[in-house]
């Protein structure tokens, strides 16, 4: 049988300064762990039509059955009502945070309840504490808070430390949280959803064991996974330049979203390339615990601040979607200027996809007269002629410095629906849109997607493939239904979706045997549907319908590598994703209203 | 000849620990970050890389000296071996060895001590640790 500790949930109320662990075989048992167990303990825990900033808003972290246990198990599911979308918000992070809560005796960690003070939560093994946070609340930088709690808490080397920047403490939507410097709860706003309750940080460590059902056989699959990690092409890629080794195929393409989306050909892409950055700029590759690959790619950034040799060292840590986000969108062309922007946004706590494309209608919105001096505070903003001009703004967003900023830290949509410019608002389903214009897959799946993210369905990669043999409509959305159910199984796991190529489903099973479970690849797939329903049930029942989704004028009149996209066809495909999805009575006409 | 685990090429760390849990499964059959004689943490925030501790398997271990029972024993070529039936668990070899290479198991309450196998070595995607005879330092 599985080792026991997995079913262990920690329940904190931070308004009671209580907790309790109760034990939750049912829903591992059923649902595996990651995200099927969040959305189960989401539905559990977080009432309809809950202000997402209210106390009442919970905040799930999970973890899997293989977490810990075999290479690039590395990831943690967060799971909340995000602020940003007013439905489901699911974030994935890797650094220590998956192991950690692994080896400190927990599948699930659920935090509830909001403090009167900043407080952070420290948990090693089964000690558990509350703890003041009022010197590290309005902190300039996420990276300092990290500093401070590495001193004062235990178990260097296996911990990890959580926790929000200024934006998170501000409630920006979209703020984040950061994890061991160079990894991030990015998307939809689990930052602000921390900042609402004063939680600071999460600190958790463990020194537990994790026992197999079969040892020998455990370490037999382990041994076969692990070499095919290392040994074999599938993911080296990861490794050698990241994820911005996308940067100049997208571009050769014409789909690397450029100036809002005005275009999609970005004439500097060469000097924010992964190549570029890889020559000139990278100085370490590291890993997330129990990850062989290490695409975590840090950049070193030597700038001068005074005459007479005066230099700071920045280490920054780059990948295709902040490239995409504060580089190509905002048609920043310089590397220096790139990282350092990265690097501020980082130390914000604000997430670098929404931050950029927030900025890149307002750099539109400024040079079309709808806003004005007056409401940037003096920032005149001019695509990529000057980093400091953004890098200012990105910090009055943190800080909500007027009442236009503030619009702004409530996403692309909100500003635009108050001081104009919504075709060019490139958000979808409310969240800030990733850096992919590959085609009707892509948007299709954004605008579908369970989290509105390119990782929900991949879209972008079957545009790839369309790009190469003709598809129709229909297969392309078929496509996007199988990716999104297989994603959840490995999402459940928690397994990196980097590792997809090598955790097939029969894989999957194998690797879960000698642990205890005996799972077919094709229960696994039912289950991975049974999920994804589960988590359309929760944002039909906070208000998503996708009948009724904005698409933003500019994703139609900037023509995609496979051609210009009409309105029709996407509402068409997203009537066929609700078909295919076995989402039609979730989505039901009877639910709009 | 006997052999050691020596860290070769420590910049060139990722942090992945796949040394320390390669260690925990074959010595204790389970998967563990604590239960491990090679130990791998940041250098002090993860911008600076890594470090990894592991027994330097000395000619003359402090660890053996300062142990009241005998329970740790010099190896012939450097090293030492841990005969758990001596063992009171008063941690005089944790506190004698200043690399920090004599790990605490909190469950058994006794020292993880280095056995010198290197298969650890065997999961380190990048050449950090090396198994080599003592005394003959590889050239990597």
């Amino acid at each position: 049988m599985t080792d026991p500790s997995l079913y262990n949930v920690l329940y904190i109320d931070l308004t009671e300064g209580r907790y309790e662990v109760q034990e939750r075989k049912d829903l591992f048992e059923k649902y595996l762990g990651g995200t099927g167990v969040a959305i189960k303990l989401l539905e559990e825990e977080c009432p309809k039509g809950v202000d997402p900033l209210s106390p009442e808003n919970p905040i799930i972290f999970a973890v899997g059955p293989l977490t810990g246990l075999y290479p690039l198990a590395s990831k943690t599911v967060a799971m909340f009502k995000s602020p940003l979308t007013g439905n489901l918000g699911e974030s994935h992070a890797g650094g220590r945070s998956a192991a950690a809560i692994r080896f400190a005796g927990y599948g699930a960690i659920v935090i509830k309840g909001a403090s009167k003070t900043p407080v952070y939560i420290s948990i090693y093994n089964d000690q558990v504490r509350i703890k003041d946070a009022t010197a590290l609340w309005g902190m300039r930088s996420s990276y300092a808070v990290g500093r401070v709690l590495r001193e004062v808490e235990p178990g260097a080397g296996k911990r990890t430390i959580m926790r929000i920047g200024i934006a998170g403490e501000n409630l920006v939507r979209y703020a984040n949280v950061i994890v061991e410097s160079y990894r991030h709860f990015g998307r939809l706003g689990l930052g602000a959803v921390f900042g609402s309750k004063r939680l600071k940080a999460v600190v958790v460590a463990g020194t537990r064991s994790v026992k197999v059902d079969d040892a020998k056989a455990y370490a037999k699959v382990y041994e076969e996974i692990y070499k095919e990690v290392v040994g074999t092409e599938v993911m080296s890629k990861y490794h050698v330049l990241g994820t911005a080794e996308n940067v100049l195929p997208l571009n050769a393409i014409g789909a690397l979203p450029t100036r809002n989306l005005m275009q999609t050909r970005f004439e500097l892409a060469e000097s924010i390339s992964g190549e570029l950055l890889a020559e000139k700029y990278l100085v370490r590759k590291i890993a997330c615990t129990h990850c062989p690959i290490g695409c975590i790619h840090l950049a070193s950034l030597r700038i001068a601040f005074a005459p007479g040799h005066e230099y700071e060292t920045l280490i920054v840590p780059y990948d295709y979607e902040p490239i995409y986000a504060l580089g190509s969108m905002l048609g920043i062309g310089s590397a220096d200027g790139l990282l350092r922007l990265i690097e501020k946004v980082d130390g914000l706590g604000l997430d670098a996809i929404s931050t950029g494309v927030a900025m890149a209608w307002a750099t539109e919105a400024y040079q079309r007269g709808l806003i004005t001096d007056k409401e940037t505070m003096g920032l005149r903003p001019n695509w990529g002629e000057d980093v400091d001009v953004y890098i200012k703004m990105a910090e009055r967003i943190a800080r909500r410095a007027n009442e236009f900023y503030s619009a702004l830290a409530d996403g692309v949509e909100v500003a635009a629906s108050k001081y104009g410019g919504l075709d060019f608002a490139l958000a979808c389903g409310g969240n800030e849109v990733p850096g992919y214009h590959t085609g009707p897959a892509a948007l299709v799946g954004f605008l579908t997607g369970m989290r509105h993210s390119h990782l929900d369905s991949a879209g972008y990669s079957i545009d790839q493939r369309a790009l190469r043999a003709l598809m129709t409509d229909e297969e392309m959305v078929r496509q996007l239904v199988e990716e999104e159910r297989f994603r959840n199984v490995l999402t459940s796991l928690v397994v990196c979706l980097f590792a997809r190529g090598i955790y097939k489903l029969e894989r999957v099973a194998k690797a879960l045997e000698p642990l205890g479970t005996k799972v077919s690849p094709e229960e696994l797939l039912r289950l991975g549907a049974e999920i994804v329903r589960t988590k359309a049930a929760f944002k039909a029942r906070e208000g998503y319908d996708p009948y009724r989704l904005r698409i933003a004028k500019r994703f139609l009149e900037t023509p995609t590598p496979l051609g210009r996209l009409t309105e029709e066809r996407i509402r068409n495909m997203i009537k066929m994703y609700v078909e295919k999805a076995g989402l039609s009575d979730v989505y039901a006409p009877s639910s709009r209203g | 000849m006997s052999y050691r685990i020596s860290v070769a090429n420590i910049e060139r760390c990722i942090g992945c620990y796949s040394c320390m849990f390669a260690c925990s499964r074959l010595r204790f059959g389970v998967v563990s970050m604590a239960k491990s004689a090679i130990q791998v943490k940041s250098a002090g925030g993860i911008e600076r890389g890594f470090v990894v501790v592991v027994c330097r398997a000395c000619v003359d271990p402090p660890c053996a000296k300062g142990c009241p029972t005998g329970a740790l024993t010099p190896r012939p070529g450097g090293g030492v071996t841990l005969d758990e039936s001596k063992c009171i668990g008063c941690k005089s070899c944790r506190e004698a060895c200043i690399v920090g290479a004599v790990v605490w198991d909190e469950e058994s309450n006794l020292p993880i001590v280095c056995r010198y196998c290197g298969f650890c070595t065997k999961f380190c995607p990048h050449n950090v640790i090396v198994f080599e005879p003592i005394g003959r330092e590889l050239v990597v």
